[in-house]
């Protein structure tokens, strides 16, 4: 819609310049009216498994995913829900039933027309039962009715307000019920060659190397896809991906797709575009855990004392090259809705007062200057944990703690610290999504410590009421109480202090600055670009 | 086996083709295979049990890159089998081995087999034209060197390749994408055709060999130095030989003596060293093949174990590891071929 608005405008606009002014301008107005043709393509890595994100909430799967399906919604900026499939939809009173009006006239890529049944497969075949985001959002779903083939209903046993966040390409694709009822979801050969109703199509897929897309000329929105095709390119290396960008082999990498040392480069390299825009369902905090269950870390003077001798600042500058801003508590700063700083407690460098604490929790210095012998594991995923780690070692280092940092690759340090618990401070980045419910809330629920289970609560942290405020917010339909609930939570978690949020780390994309208009709302390029086109 | 029985005797009424069978090259190639089969088994047990040292499995892989619950984690393990012990797994995988069936990857959605296919062309490829041009170039320049040893030209060859030898190949490969690429605009910086061109025949053709200039260079220079000064010493050791001064009395002319007469010794360490290079490329390609997005054995190797993909990684193994004695036994062959003193041992 708003798109629609803004390029009234500049038709407009554009009008106006070529009555009256000199055919330079009138070339320049030009250039910014969207035209049709070309191709756009990504380089990323890794490379994506399957290009269903149904069945996965792998992020190299989303971005592929979103190009060839569609969600009931689609989210403008600030994640305001916008018609996508649906073109309206209400919730009742009593918050237990959502009611969607499908678009008539939509076609899977195979010609088939979408029908209720489809959400309905989808929802409770597939997102209920094989995505595991979708396994906690769409937890209070029991039902979905469909009393016509264009209306689709959600019964719900409680009212839950994530799902309504929930419901775009990227997080929840619809699929096709006539290509998969019947088959294991998981293994269906359409996961990887899919039939969609979004506004690319599926050309060829190799693994680790390339996804070719081209524009699905039966798309339900007019005149949409603007480009011709979408390509994919998988490329191991940073410094190759970099190339790539620069020779304009590539168009775009998504979320930080290149070292960041690299990104800064580009910020001022002519021809180009650093754009933060569009990450509002990702919201990736870097973050320090401590293990709960090893003595010396149970005493909260001991994780004030750590928390006081980090400098965030410093990490954002020269860990991050600028790609954060220094993390206040649990939740995204991106997360407007319910980020607060009133009244949550902080704990700025201060090595003195660091110092004091360890003294007074019975840590003095020994004789060889050592108060105490901790080890950390940095996840293994891009630069930035190893470097915080090392980091604090230095930090740690001056107020008589020795840290060893323990190097590992990806499999070693999930094991490590999720399996086996054989860890004492952990440093890792995790994606918190669009509310505190679908990600924040199982670093902090006593309910989510489990074992085993990959980025759940590895601190094992445990505060009822905590996990009272988590709880209520899984249910909480009015806007304000929720508000006041997670406020409330912030605060505990700080004074509690289980994890030190370091920084709350800022995505972006690099694009060439002849692609114009690839991000128009709030999943930005991991949603369809059907706005997206070439100058 | 009773004396005088068995097809390893040459006796009468045996038929031309048991005596074909007898004979001492095919009897040096069944004992090159079996002894092949034993190495084969030795790197596939010995990999599998590796790997089963490294902590974590494929599903705390997965798990950790797409959040999946305690079930769906323990239905992904029973589904491959990861929650077997290791004999089982490791029985289970060589009884599938014996029917030539390598698995099924997870990670990559595809039969093992379908990958390997897909993706040897691209190592072979790699190597063969690595191997046929750093070994061509290595030995013109080491045969120039050494016919006028201690000349300017000497010394300029035997300079560059001493820091072509001492220049790593993922540096090589990153100045040549700075370069080729980057500045120039002359050379794609990855991949192996450029993706959805559709190009066919001549076209294609072209648009491969561009894309692998560079990474065939960052795979030739240390070993084409190599080469050069291999064959740069067997030249002037093998030019005092009396045989060589022999056919200088003769009066040959320059370019026989060097070529038919003493090139053709000198070739011996060279082919030594070219097995060493296929047998290294084959799976070891692991840098040149990121720098240059290529997927190749190595990389897939590298990402196998990464990801804690058995299948993938015994697969790459099993096959890289068959290729590497084939080209051990090729080798054997070409010596027997360039040295007539060389006789195979039956």
């Amino acid at each position: 819609m708003k798109s629609h608005m803004m390029l009234h405008r500049r038709t407009v606009l554009a009008g106006l310049i070529a009555t009256s002014l000199t055919p330079y301008f009138v070339a320049v107005a030009r250039a910014t009216e969207a035209q049709r043709g070309g191709t756009v393509t990504f380089v990323a890595w890794p490379g994506a498994t399957v290009l269903n994100a149904a069945v996965t909430t792998a992020g190299p799967s989303t971005l592929v995913s979103s190009k060839l399906f569609d969600g009931l919604l689609d989210y403008d900026f600030g994640f305001v829900p916008r018609p996508q499939l649906a073109e309206s939809w209400e919730v009742s009173e009593d918050g237990l039933r959502m009611t969607f009006r499908l678009r008539p006239d939509v076609k899977w890529h195979d010609g088939a027309p979408l029908t209720a049944a489809d959400v309905k497969y989808s929802m409770m075949e597939v997102w209920k039962v094989h995505n595991a985001r979708g396994r906690n959002v769409f937890a209070e779903v029991t039902d979905v009715e469909t009393p016509d083939d264009l209306t689709v209903v959600f019964v719900m046993s409680r009212p839950s307000p994530v799902i309504i966040k929930a419901l775009s390409a990227m997080d929840s694709p619809v699929l096709p019920a006539h290509l998969y009822e019947g088959t294991d979801p998981l293994t269906n050969p359409h996961n990887t060659a899919p039939v969609g109703t979004g506004p690319f199509k599926f050309v060829s897929f190799v693994p680790d190397e390339s996804v070719v897309l081209e524009r699905f000329d039966g798309y339900w929105q007019q005149d949409r896809p603007y480009l011709d095709r979408m390509i994919i390119r998988y490329i191991g290396d940073g410094a190759t991906r970099t190339a790539m960008l620069e020779t304009g082999e590539a168009d775009l990498v998504a979320s930080n797709g290149i070292p960041s040392l690299e990104i800064d480069r580009f910020r001022s390299m002519d021809g180009f575009e650093v754009n933060p825009d569009g990450y509002e369902n990702v919201c990736i905090v870097c973050q320090l855990d401590f293990n709960l269950d090893v003595p010396e870390l149970q005493d909260p003077r001991v994780r004030k004392a750590i928390a006081m001798v980090i400098d965030k600042e410093w990490l954002v500058r020269n860990v991050f090259f600028g790609l954060g801003v220094p993390a206040t508590g649990p939740i995204h700063h991106q997360v407007a809705e319910y980020y607060t700083t009133d009244g949550v407690p902080s704990y700025p460098l201060d090595l003195a007062a660091a110092e004091a604490l360890l003294d007074e929790a019975g840590f003095p210095r020994k004789a060889d200057g050592v108060r105490l012998e901790l080890s950390i594991d940095p996840q293994a995923f891009g630069e930035e944990p190893l470097r915080a780690a090392e980091y604090l070692r230095e930090q740690l280092r001056t107020v008589g703690i020795t840290l060893t940092v323990r190097n590992q690759d990806f499999a070693t340090y999930v094991k490590r610290v999720y399996t086996d618990r054989d860890f004492q401070l952990n440093i890792f980045v995790a994606g918190a999504g669009a509310d505190p419910t679908i990600g924040t809330q199982r670093f902090y629920w006593s309910k989510a410590f489990q074992p085993g289970v990959s980025f759940s609560n590895s601190t094992h942290y445990s505060n009822p009421r905590v996990d009272e405020l988590l709880e209520a917010t899984q249910v909480e339909m009015d806007p304000e109480r929720r508000r006041e609930q997670f406020a409330e939570f912030q605060k505990l978690v700080m004074e509690d202090l289980p994890t030190v949020p370091l920084v709350s780390t800022i995505r972006v994309t690099v694009a060439n600055a002849e692609v114009r208009d690839y991000v128009s709302g709030a999943i930005g390029v991991f949603g369809g670009m059907a706005n997206a086109w070439r100058a | 086996m009773q004396p005088g029985q068995g097809n390893d005797e040459q006796g009468e009424g045996v038929s031309p083709f048991l005596a074909i069978l007898g004979s001492p090259a095919a009897r040096f190639l069944y004992r090159r295979l079996s002894q092949a089969v034993v190495v084969m088994l030795v790197v596939v047990v010995g990999s599998f049990v590796l790997l089963q040292f490294a902590p974590g499995d494929m599903v705390d892989v997965l798990a950790g890159e797409a959040d999946l619950t305690a079930e769906q984690m323990a239905d992904l393990r029973a589904r491959y089998g990861l929650d077997q012990p290791w004999p089982v797994q490791l029985l289970a995988y060589m009884g599938r081995l014996a029917s030539f069936d390598l698995g099924y990857s997870p990670k990559l959605a595809a039969p093992v087999l379908d990958v390997l296919l897909q993706r040897m062309p691209v190592t072979l490829t790699l190597v063969a034209l690595s191997v046929v041009i750093s070994l061509s170039v290595g030995s013109f320049l080491g045969v120039m060197a050494a016919r006028r040893a201690g000349s300017l030209l000497d010394m300029t060859i035997s300079t560059a390749t001493l820091i072509l030898y001492a220049t790593p190949g993922f540096v090589v490969a990153l100045g040549l994408i700075f370069f080729l690429s980057v500045k120039m605009r002359w050379l794609p910086t990855a991949g192996l055709t450029t993706v959805g061109a559709d190009l066919r025949g001549m076209a294609w053709l072209v648009d491969v060999a561009r894309h692998l200039v560079m990474p065939v260079l960052a795979l030739c220079t240390s070993y084409m130095a190599i080469y050069a000064r291999l064959c740069r010493a067997t030249m002037l050791e093998i030019t005092s030989l009396d045989y060589i001064r022999t056919a200088w009395a003769k009066g040959l002319p320059e370019r026989r003596v060097i070529f038919t007469h003493a090139f053709r010794n000198a070739l011996l360490p060279l082919v030594t060293m070219a097995g060493l290079q296929v047998s290294a490329l084959l799976g070891g390609a692991v840098v040149v093949e990121t720098l240059f997005g290529l997927q190749g054995m190595g990389r897939t190797a590298f990402d196998a174990v990464m990801e804690r993909d058995v299948n993938m990684l015994l697969g790459v193994l099993f096959v890289c590891s068959f290729a590497v004695v084939i080209v051990n036994i090729c080798i054997d062959l070409l010596y027997v071929w360039l040295d007539p003193r060389v006789k195979v041992a039956a």
